[in-house]
């Protein structure tokens, strides 16, 4: 056994899990016939931890040797942490063997930035390289696109990978400063535009020329840290809705800020603000699948999401006139926006009423929570007993069961 | 009636044939091994004709669609006590109804297919998940599943697709049946004597030598991911519920 290698995994794994992307969907590479792997359409998660994260990926850093002295990060410069460096045939050893194995779908590989920028991102996609050219492997691969590296290679990387990402970490400029004094937006946005310009061309000359090579076909995301910096949710999310609308990104990951740091420029928060990260989750699954627009979610009058509501039906509560909605007539997109239906019910409920009208009962059948719904809905049934209720009381009834419980959470939070 | 058949879903289909052939009324069909003869009730075989097989799946896809035919199946996969009549229900509906009912979820026997499907494919999905490979000496992957409903036939295209180059066998130790790749076709297979496959952590006689090496690094990369600060064993639960922990191997305490 190599107990070099195995110490060295311990390292670089522990380094990495800051990092919360683990998705290995929206791809679509096929394998080939004396190759390895493919990254077609679901991803699947293999395995998962005791905090309840999905384990998809080997997601490892290559090395927590840093030159840099971010605040937030364990790997920062000044932290004394031991640290490590894999070699690529360490890293592409691990990633043939474990995907063998069927352990995971691919690799997801950062960096600390050791040297300089372009060095650094030169081993990410040699790694990527090796795997995809020496290694047949057509498994997922995301990369980091290293702020402050050359284009060329920024481009190189999406030649070899499905997917890359560049961190924001710290949602307002004037809070990244502060606490990393060495970054700044602009080096951020830089790779971020690049890698967007470039997507894009690549998708339309895809159109033209059916075999026309892909560039990062799973896009590309980033990463928030919530609560290490006074951001409020209205800031968070419609930074994170310009990214979707202006660079086009796939996914903005919410990384509620584990306390690791004793670094004094970092608050002293006792908890992971979990409750906050899962309310910006369902907030940005409200805007990239419900069709919500970000100022329905947030706005002047309310900067933060509510954290004893999910947002839809805290947006509901806020809206009451625009209920009750009748199951039989509205459109699709209307029954989207009742609390407590999903896309899956939605479109259920869409296709049955062809065949006849819905009650409740079928509603129910078909999956609709109707302890939330009930409150904004009409079917064929003759009694509505829960119409009109005022926003207040709907707000108590919703609370009720586990309102001891969310109010625990918040006080620890706080404390 | 009472109809059996011969536990196959082409079976199954050749009764939705003879059915229509004879314009039977049905009151039960159930695999032949599985019916009980009594003093009262008797039951009628019907042989399994391919082409009659054929022509209902045909007439399915048509009056449906191709992805409701291969519904079906899946849930024949199911095992469920009364899976045969459901589906025959449901089948009947289908041909009955000028318009295709495959979507009205209003309909008790439709949504309990697409229930069953669900659920299925719920299956199907954590056994492409929860398969652990072990590497053996004649460099054979190899894993034994246990899964909840006979999802196997529903697996090789999968592992198929990802692992052409690499020789794989996946075994049902309970149904004692495996599908096994040579690098050139998938097999099924059974074995006379299976005792050595109805162990899940092979011996170490057999396994090639790098594989427990493997086995221990990925048990300390899973234990090195975890942030013990955001510990949710809630959830932790709801993702790897108890009875697939015996699949993972990084889930094993010794090693």
């Amino acid at each position: 056994m190599n107990q070099r290698v195995k110490e060295k995994l311990e390292i670089l794994s522990d380094a990495a899990k800051y990092d919360v992307s683990c998705s290995s969907s929206g791809s679509n590479r096929k394998n080939t016939k004396d190759g390895l792997g493919n990254s077609s359409g679901m991803g699947i998660c293999h395995s998962y931890t005791e905090d309840g994260r999905c384990v998809s990926l080997l997601k490892i850093l290559l090395t927590n040797h840093c030159i840099f002295d971010c605040a937030y990060c364990v790997s920062r410069r000044s932290n004394d942490v031991k640290r490590a460096a894999f070699t690529v045939q360490e890293v592409v050893d691990l990633t043939i063997n474990f995907y063998r194995r069927n352990y995971i779908e691919g690799l997801f590989l950062s960096s600390g930035i050791f040297k300089n920028p372009d060095y650094t991102m030169e081993r990410l996609v040699r790694i990527a390289k090796e795997l995809r050219t020496q290694h047949k492997f057509n498994g997922y691969i995301h990369l980091k696109a290293i702020p402050g590296a050359s284009d060329e290679l920024i481009h190189e990387a999406g030649l070899y990978a499905d997917r890359l990402s560049v961190n924001l970490e710290i949602p307002s400029e004037m809070s990244l400063k502060k606490v990393a004094p060495e970054k700044n937006y602009g080096d951020v946005y830089k790779p971020m535009n690049y890698l967007a310009e470039t997507i894009t061309g690549f998708k339309e000359e895809q159109k033209a020329i059916r075999r026309a090579p892909k560039f990062a076909p799973g896009g590309q995301s980033t990463q928030l840290v919530i609560g290490a910096t006074p951001e409020k949710d209205l800031q968070v999310l419609n930074l994170a809705n310009d990214l979707y609308k202006k660079q086009n990104l796939k996914r903005v990951y919410y990384s509620g800020y584990v306390p690791i740091s004793s670094d004094e420029r970092m608050p002293a928060l006792k908890q992971t603000p979990v409750v906050r990260e899962n309310r910006l989750y369902q907030a940005d699954w409200l805007m990239r699948f419900y069709g919500f627009g970000v100022d329905e979610i947030v706005n002047d009058h309310h900067p933060e999401l509510d954290l004893e509501l999910d947002p839809k039906a805290a947006y509901a509560l806020r809206n009451p006139e625009r209920f009750p909605v009748d199951i039989n007539h509205a459109d699709y997109e209307v029954i989207l926006r009742v609390p407590g239906i999903g896309v899956r019910s939605a479109k259920k409920i869409v296709a049955a009423r062809k065949h006849g009208k819905l009650r409740m009962e079928h509603l129910k059948k078909i999956g609709v929570v109707l302890k939330r719904a009930k409150y904004f809905i009409t079917c064929l049934d003759k009694d509505f007993i829960f119409l009109g209720k005022q926003p207040e009381l709907i707000r108590q009834a919703f609370l009720q069961p586990t309102r001891s419980k969310v109010a625990a959470n918040q006080l620890n939070l706080f404390a | 009636m009472i109809l059996t058949y011969d536990g196959t879903f082409s079976g199954l289909l050749s009764v939705v044939f003879e059915v229509y052939r004879l314009k039977i009324t049905v009151s039960k069909i159930v695999p032949e091994d599985e019916w009980q003869s009594n003093f009262f009730d008797q039951a009628t075989y019907v042989e399994t004709d391919s082409a009659w097989a054929d022509r209902v799946r045909k007439g399915i896809e048509k009056k449906a669609s191709k992805k409701i035919a291969n519904t079906l199946y899946q849930c024949f996969l199911s095992e469920q006590a009364d899976i045969s009549m459901l589906l025959f229900n449901f089948i009947q509906k289908l041909f009955d109804s000028p318009s295709d009912i495959s979507d009205n979820y209003g309909d008790d026997t439709v949504l309990r297919i697409h229930q069953i499907k669900k659920k299925i494919g719920r299956e199907v999905h954590r056994m492409h998940a929860f398969v652990r490979f072990q590497r053996t000496k004649d460099d054979i992957y190899y894993a034994v599943i246990e899964p909840d409903f006979n999802v196997l036939p529903l697996l090789p295209k999968h592992f198929l697709d990802r692992y052409p180059a690499q020789k794989w066998l996946l075994y049902d130790s309970q149904r004692r049946y495996g599908v096994y790749y040579d690098l050139h076709k998938t097999t099924f297979i059974t074995f006379e004597d299976d005792e050595r496959l109805q162990y899940r952590q092979l011996n170490e006689s057999v396994l090639d030598q790098s594989e427990p090496e493997y086995q221990i690094l990925w048990k300390s990369y899973f234990d090195s991911v975890n942030i013990p600060e955001r510990r949710n064993m809630k959830l932790h639960l709801q993702h790897v519920p108890k009875r697939y922990w015996k699949y993972l191997s990084e889930k094993r305490q010794q090693f």
